[in-house]
Formats: structure tokens, C-alpha cells, sequence
């Protein structure tokens, strides 16, 4: 039974080295980092070289980086914690509530903040419209800056669909005509591929997680640059530079630093790699009648393919693909826990009837030119399958079966 | 949220029972709609038996859906072919989760539009009658 693994953009697998790494702080390395005994600043030197990892990956100071549980705590403490200190005595009260501006298509930890945000009558926000490639256009951007806006936070790679936003243009922009606007990126699905250097990129707030990136699940960062002023939402002992309560979990970070490191070492080859697997899937896949591609031809991360499939539901598709041993995902309202479908594909204009048959594969370092080849023949067979069993598609106006290379 | 499903649901998904068209029905119902997700259509042969009663002697059906309505669609099917119209019209929705050993507690209102499909179908052979 084959066992092909194509859901990366949903989590990664622990890489070996990050495990190897880990192990001592587990039970020899153990210490409170907190305590100041041997055992505890061994923990703590932990800590602080993985810190170091990160800074160097990210081209910022060590002491800009916040280690948290994930992305979405992250991207929470980022948004919270920066409109929250806009009613702190330290700063200066705007005249109106703070305005944030976003996107559409971000992950639900912005939206849900932002939201959150809105409720509590903190702060106002604009969600900005996308193409239908999923891009947010830059002139739209400075369109909607007010003289209260505060953040502005776009995600740097779309997790759906893998749209690439211009985030080093935006920044640049801000810094030059809106200084005192602070710019925050979701680095979720950026970090292994794209250039995450927060000085090119000029954000003052960059989130990330380990699971994305082969090291654990429950563990994640914040970068914040020196002076940006964030309140802590956990609160608690002073660890994090007091920005984040809480004993910190030390193989977790040392975890996250090796594989921060060890993503970024390997960023370029990979990105070239899975870039050409990419091509390929994609390429083969949108000469299926009935199956577009969702996002940009060009200018996508090199880690997510993902389709409409018509006539098809998105899950009752990865569950035959899951018989058949490949892991895929779908945007489909059937495969989600309150039967919503994808706010992503909607605010790409693809109709609720499309968005069912939504189909995404992601990359990651495991997979192979066969794991490829082999995930074609099954959606193409899976796909056929389906259709025979639907009422509306018509078999002999959609000759599916004489495409090239079915099984 | 449990949203996963048991082995009897999973085999009917991968080789559904009575898939596909009955040339000439005796009676067809459509169901659902497309912005939702799910469409089914139900075909019935219907014979009278030595005592005058009509039974289903064929079912076959089509379903445009998720994991859930592709394997409550074959289930019907199992449970209704062979049956007398009047015991088909009583297979409840229960009944198709009892046979599929159960299913997410969110799929119960959406997916199970087959016993629906079959009375349609049902009215349908009636009305031609």
C-alpha cells in the first residue's frame, strides 16, 4: 500500500536532525530556565541558541524574537497586543479608534482577531477585496490607510491557494510614505521558501510555527522589532522578555530553531525542486476537462497546488485519495466542521457550487517525481469515478476517459 | 469535533451498491441542489408480485456529495431493493445511520436527502400510474 503524503501546507512531519536535537532537553537538559543553577542556564543557553537561529534566519536581533505556542497565538499577541497599547498612558491616544487594515483571504487567526477586535471596540477594521488570483493589489492598500491606521496585516503566502503577496512592496511603501503605520506578515507558509528577511521585508511584525516547517506542533514565534510597542496577552512571570507568561517549553524551541535553520539552509535547492514537481502536477492536472487551477499561474509558492474539480466534492475526493494512501486536502463547506465553504475561494469569486469540488496538494520534503506521477493517475481516477456516479455530469459530452494516461 | 466516519460508511463510499441509471424507471426522483453540494437522484423498478403488491425490484442511484451522502445513497439502496413500495416509504433516517453504524453528528441534516430522493421517486411512479 502506497503512502503518499501531499498535505505539507497542513502540517509537516518532525525532521530527524530537530528530534535528535530535542532529545536532551527532555531528560537530561531538563532544568527551569527560569532558576539560575547549572541546570537551568543550561536550559536557558537552549533557548538563547535557537534564538539566535531564528534571528539569523529572519536578519533581526535575538532579542526581537518571541517564542509562543504557534502562529495563531502569534499572530494574537501581535494584534492584540498592538492595539491594546494604544490605550496604554505610554503612547499616544489617536483621536479615533484604531484602523487596521487585511485581507480577505487571511487565515482565520487574523480574521478571528481582527473580529474579536472589532467586537470589543478597540479598533476598526477594513478586510480589502482580492483578484481572482487571490492577490491584494498595493494601490487598494494605501487606498484604504486612514490617518488611524494602525496595522495593516497581509499574509505573505495564501495557505489555500499559494498566492504570493507583494509584502516587501507594501512595506517599502509603508515605510517611506507611512511610517507611523506598523506592518505585520503571516509568515506561516513563506518561511521555507521565500526571503523572511524583516529588514528587506520592512514589517515590524512577522509570525510563524514550528509545524510548518518539520519542527513539533506547539510551538511557534513573534518577531517584533525593537520599539514596537506590543502588551502582553498572557499574563504571568516575566519569561519572553515579559512579553509572553509561562515556562517555556525548551525542546519545543530548541526544536524550532534547528529546523528554522535547517529550512532556510535548504531553501533555495528545495524551492527550485518542488517548483518543478509543482509544474508538473499542475500542468498535468488542467488538461483534465473540468479542472482549473485555483490562484496564480505564476508567482505562487512552490509548495501548493491547488484545483476546482467539477462535477466532484472536495471530500468525498480525499477520502478515495486517502483509500488509494495519498493525503490531500479540500476547501469543500462538506469537509468542515460548520459547513462553511472556503472564505478564501469565495472572496476569489469562485461560486459556493465550484468551491465543493476544491482540491489542494502541497509539497514538501519527502516527496518525489513518483509520488507525482502516481498522485495524477489517482485524481484522475478518483475524479472519473466520481463523475460516473454523478447526476449532472454528462459522460458523453465530457469524454474524460479518453484522456492521456488514465488507469 | 468528530467529524470522522466508520468502516461501513468508508466501504460504501469506495464501492457504492446499485450505482449508476435504470433505463425506463418505472419512477425517478432528484433531489438536493447545487449550491449546497449535494444532488441525488433515485431510479425505481417496480413489479407487481402474486399478490398484487408492488415491489422494488431494482434501485439504482446517482449522487453528487460528500463522503456521507455517496454511502447513505448505497445504503438506501441495500435496505430498499426488494422491499414493498409501502416498507421502503418506512426506511426513516435512523435506519440509514443504524446501518452505517453511524455517522458525524453534523452530516445528519445535510447528507441524508436519499430517503427523500425515494419517496420522490416513489411519487413520481405513482403520478405516471
Amino acid at each position: 500500500m502506497k503512502s503518499i503524503y501531499l498535505d505539507y501546507a497542513a502540517t509537516t512531519p518532525v525532521d530527524l536532525s530537530v528530534i535528535k536535537k530535542m532529545q536532551p532537553f527532555f531528560d537530561t537538559i531538563f532544568g527551569n530556565p527560569s532558576e539560575i543553577h547549572k541546570w537551568g542556564a543550561k536550559a536557558s543557553e537552549g533557548i538563547k541558541n535557537a534564538r539566535s537561529q531564528i534571528s539569523q534566519a529572519l536578519n533581526c536581533n535575538p532579542t526581537e524574537i518571541t517564542y509562543t505556542s504557534c502562529a495563531t497565538e502569534s499572530i494574537n499577541l501581535s494584534h492584540k497586543g498592538l492595539i491594546e497599547a494604544f490605550s496604554h498612558p505610554n503612547h499616544p491616544i489617536p483621536p479615533n479608534l484604531p484602523h487596521i487594515i487585511t485581507s480577505s483571504i487571511e487565515h482565520k487567526a487574523v480574521l478571528e482577531t481582527c473580529k474579536h477586535l472589532e467586537k470589543l471596540g478597540w479598533a476598526k477594521v477594513t478586510y480589502l477585496p482580492v483578484d481572482e488570483y487571490g492577490l491584494v493589489s498595493v494601490a487598494e492598500v494605501e487606498k484604504a490607510i486612514t490617518p488611524q491606521t494602525t496595522l495593516i496585516s497581509l499574509m505573505y503566502v495564501n495557505n489555500e491557494v499559494g498566492t504570493i503577496q507583494p509584502i516587501a512592496e507594501i512595506g517599502k511603501l509603508l515605510k517611506t510614505k507611512y511610517p507611523k503605520i506598523y506592518f505585520h506578515t503571516d509568515a506561516t507558509q513563506a518561511l521555507p521558501y521565500l526571503d523572511c528577511d524583516v529588514k528587506k521585508l520592512n514589517v515590524d511584525l512577522l509570525s510563524f510555527t514550528g509545524h510548518k516547517i518539520y519542527a513539533p506542533k506547539g510551538i511557534g514565534g513573534l518577531y517584533i522589532k525593537s520599539g514596537v510597542p506590543v502588551i502582553r496577552q498572557q499574563d504571568g512571570g516575566s519569561q519572553e522578555n515579559n512579553l509572553r507568561a509561562g515556562t517555556e517549553s525548551v525542546p519545543l524551541i530548541v526544536g524550532l530553531g534547528q529546523a528554522v535553520e535547517l529550512v532556510i539552509k535548504n531553501r533555495a535547492k528545495e524551492s527550485s525542486r518542488l517548483k518543478a514537481l509543482q509544474k508538473n502536477l499542475i500542468s498535468q492536472l488542467v488538461i483534465v476537462p473540468g479542472i482549473q487551477l485555483t490562484g496564480p499561474k505564476t508567482n505562487r509558492a512552490p509548495h501548493i497546488a491547488s484545483f476546482i474539480v467539477k462535477d466532484v466534492e472536495g471530500e468525498a475526493m480525499m477520502l478515495l485519495l486517502s483509500d488509494l494512501g495519498i493525503a490531500v486536502s479540500t476547501g469543500s463547506a462538506c469537509n468542515s466542521q460548520i459547513l462553511t465553504s472556503s472564505h478564501v475561494l469565495e472572496a476569489m469569486g469562485i461560486k459556493a457550487e465550484d468551491s465543493h469540488g476544491s482540491l489542494r496538494l502541497s509539497l514538501g520534503k519527502d516527496t518525489t517525481k513518483q509520488d507525482i506521477e502516481y498522485a495524477i493517475s489517482c485524481v484522475k481516477k478518483v475524479v472519473l469515478n466520481l463523475r460516473k456516479m454523478s447526476p449532472v455530469f454528462d459522460e458523453e459530452e465530457n469524454a474524460l476517459s479518453e484522456v492521456e494516461g488514465l488507469h | 469535533m468528530d467529524l470522522s466516519y466508520t468502516k461501513e460508511v468508508l466501504k460504501h463510499l469506495k464501492s457504492p451498491k446499485n450505482m449508476g441509471k435504470i433505463k425506463n424507471p418505472s419512477g425517478e426522483g432528484m433531489v438536493g441542489n447545487r449550491v449546497c453540494g449535494d444532488i441525488m437522484k433515485m431510479y425505481l423498478k417496480i413489479i407487481k408480485n402474486e399478490k398484487g403488491e408492488e415491489i422494488i425490484s431494482d434501485i439504482k442511484f446517482q449522487t453528487l456529495g460528500c463522503g456521507a451522502a455517496i454511502a447513505t445513497s448505497s445504503v438506501l439502496t441495500t435496505l430498499a431493493k426488494g422491499k414493498t413500495v409501502e416498507e421502503a416509504l418506512k426506511i426513516s433516517k435512523d435506519d440509514i445511520i443504524k446501518a452505517l453504524g453511524g455517522l458525524p453528528a453534523i452530516k445528519v441534516h445535510c447528507s441524508i436527502l436519499a430517503d427523500e430522493a425515494l419517496k420522490k421517486a416513489v411519487e413520481d411512479f405513482r403520478s405516471k400510474k
